[in-house]
């Protein structure tokens, strides 16, 4: 590369003048590929820094290569029971969500009953209030409701609450375009409506459900504000993060992040890819 | 509407007071919340719309892959992405060297700790709640459109701004109030790239609640910032929707 651009030296100014012409066409181009690593530099340095050997315990300056907090991921007390407070919760409250929020989902679409409005504008509130406000009112509603401890349940309940929301609105983007004409064919070849719901109806809202339930698992695992408020004593990841930030988190926490970010896009990527395969042989 | 303390317990008594406290004691952070988000929605704004539109319309195929770079971030738990600009603005970091040199940031100056940093912050967390919809409402234009408005006689620039910008709003205004409404509650970006003297209302609340228990003070004001948000999204959907209904009797 270098030997090239010596070679070229007395062309150079035509070279700066042809990358001139081409970034003055390609103006946008130019920006969006600028925009891109801007929205990649943190997660560049997440990455980074889960490899950084700091002296001390503050991970903020580059002072070496190391495996070694990845090889000793669980090393900072308390951080491996955070995780998996963190999956255990994300795990059972994006089921219970997303179980409610197909039937909840199916209920709006199907049937006028006396309060469609009212639920419809319930499950929307939740999605448009700032975190704060709903993590300060569920703190305030359990601070009342004495019998349920702090910790595990509460964090819980609150999860399944603004899961609830986001499961309702996935499942009925895709009930919305769905034929009903195929359940009707089932009842006519004398299946009841167990059955049709089991093998017509279900299979066919399965990408819509199973769609839910990844995005519930993420946005669980990641809430920080609501849990924050409703967790008592209990520590989930995030509320790890933000304990050791004050005192300066250890490299392990960017080990996690790492490891979260590569699990979440590499399965992204592959449905990504596989789509536009398809898109390619269609 | 509760007063008492903690160790008396707490009885409800219509307390009106509380209110009027909330808002004498802590109207400063309720400006800067609203000015912050608001600074970081218009920012956002601007710089997220002509990737919207690129994606929109020259991304072809690779449209999925590029939307994909674009939630990114969100792979990456809130926490640790904000920390990561901690680590990037640091003192010592490279973006305040370099900014030292161009002599934009004075010599003994720092990023970390300023206002400029907790909108960059906020700026960069809801930045794929802008761009989402933005892109959403420009790739459903029929670029037949922009080409009929050029065939007859509009510039480049006027066909954008009569045709393809107008068609756009719905994502405008969704982006705007995705960005906006966690922008203005927002606390995390405040605590770890401000210092006090940039705390928002999501602060106080925080620590009226978790750290001195003052549980009527900091519900009143929840409920004022809530009520606020609400008032702003009634007067932006009149304003926006006016406009709209001008734009079209033109």
């Amino acid at each position: 590369m270098s030997a090239v651009a010596a070679e070229r030296a007395p062309a150079k100014r035509s070279v700066a003048a042809s990358i001139w012409r081409f970034v003055r066409r390609h103006v946008l181009t130019v920006y969006s590929l600028l925009f891109f690593i801007y929205l990649l530099l943190p997660i560049a340095v997440v990455v980074l820094f889960s490899f950084n050997n700091p002296p001390g315990k503050f991970n903020y300056t580059w002072s070496g290569f190391t495996w070694n907090n990845w090889r000793y991921w669980n090393g900072p007390p308390g951080i491996q029971s955070a995780i998996f407070l963190s999956l255990q919760i994300a795990l059972i409250a994006s089921l219970v969500a997303t179980a409610l929020g197909a039937m909840i989902a199916l209920a709006l679409v199907r049937y006028r009953f006396r309060f469609r409005a009212a639920t419809n504008i319930l499950i929307f509130l939740p999605l448009s209030t700032p975190e704060i406000v709903l993590g300060a009112s569920l703190l305030t509603l359990f601070l009342n409701f004495t019998f349920v401890p702090f910790g595990r349940v509460t964090i819980l309940i609150a999860h399944v609450m603004f899961c609830v929301s986001f499961a309702v609105v996935t499942v009925k983007a895709r009930l919305i375009g769905f034929d009903r004409h195929l359940e009707e064919a089932a009842m006519d070849l004398g299946a009841n409506e167990l059955k049709t719901f089991q093998k017509v109806t279900l299979p066919l809202i399965m990408p819509a459900v199973l769609a839910a339930f990844l995005l519930c698992f993420a946005i669980s695992v990641d809430d920080f504000v609501v849990t924050y408020f409703v967790a008592g004593s209990s520590v989930t990841f995030p509320v790890y993060v933000w304990g050791a930030a004050r005192v300066g988190a250890p490299a392990q926490v960017n080990v996690i992040g790492t490891a979260i970010f590569l699990i979440a896009i590499s399965g992204a990527l592959a449905n990504v890819l596989i789509q536009m395969r398809r898109e390619k042989h269609a | 509407m509760q007063s008492g303390n903690i160790d008396f317990g707490y009885a409800f008594t219509w307390a009106w007071g509380n209110y009027w406290t909330a808002i004498r004691d802590y109207r400063p952070q309720f400006i800067r919340s609203i000015e912050y988000a608001g600074i970081a929605t218009v920012i956002a704004l601007v710089v997220s719309y002509p990737v919207a539109y690129w994606i929109a319309f020259r991304g072809g195929r690779w449209k999925n892959l590029l939307l994909l770079v674009i939630i990114a971030p969100f792979f990456v738990t809130y926490l640790i992405r904000t920390l990561a600009w901690e680590t990037i603005l640091a003192d010592h970091g490279f973006v305040v060297h370099t900014l030292q040199n161009l002599h934009l940031v004075s010599s003994g100056g720092r990023l970390l700790a300023t206002g400029t940093a907790v909108v960059a912050g906020i700026t960069y967390n809801f930045l794929p709640f802008m761009a989402l919809p933005l892109y959403v409402s420009l790739e459903q234009i029929d670029p037949r459109l922009i080409e009929a408005a050029e065939d007859l006689y509009a510039n480049k620039i006027r066909a954008f701004l009569r045709v393809t910008f107008p068609l756009s709003l719905p994502g405008v205004v969704a982006g705007t109030l995705l960005t906006f409404i966690p922008a203005a509650g927002d606390f995390i970006n405040a605590q770890l790239l401000g210092g006090p003297q940039n705390h928002m209302i999501g602060n106080v609340i925080q620590s009226k609640f978790l750290e001195l228990s003052d549980y009527p003070a900091a519900a009143s004001m929840s409920f004022i910032l809530m009520g606020a948000i609400l008032a702003f999204v009634a007067i932006y959907a009149l304003v926006v929707g006016t406009e709209q209904l001008t734009g079209t009797a033109l």
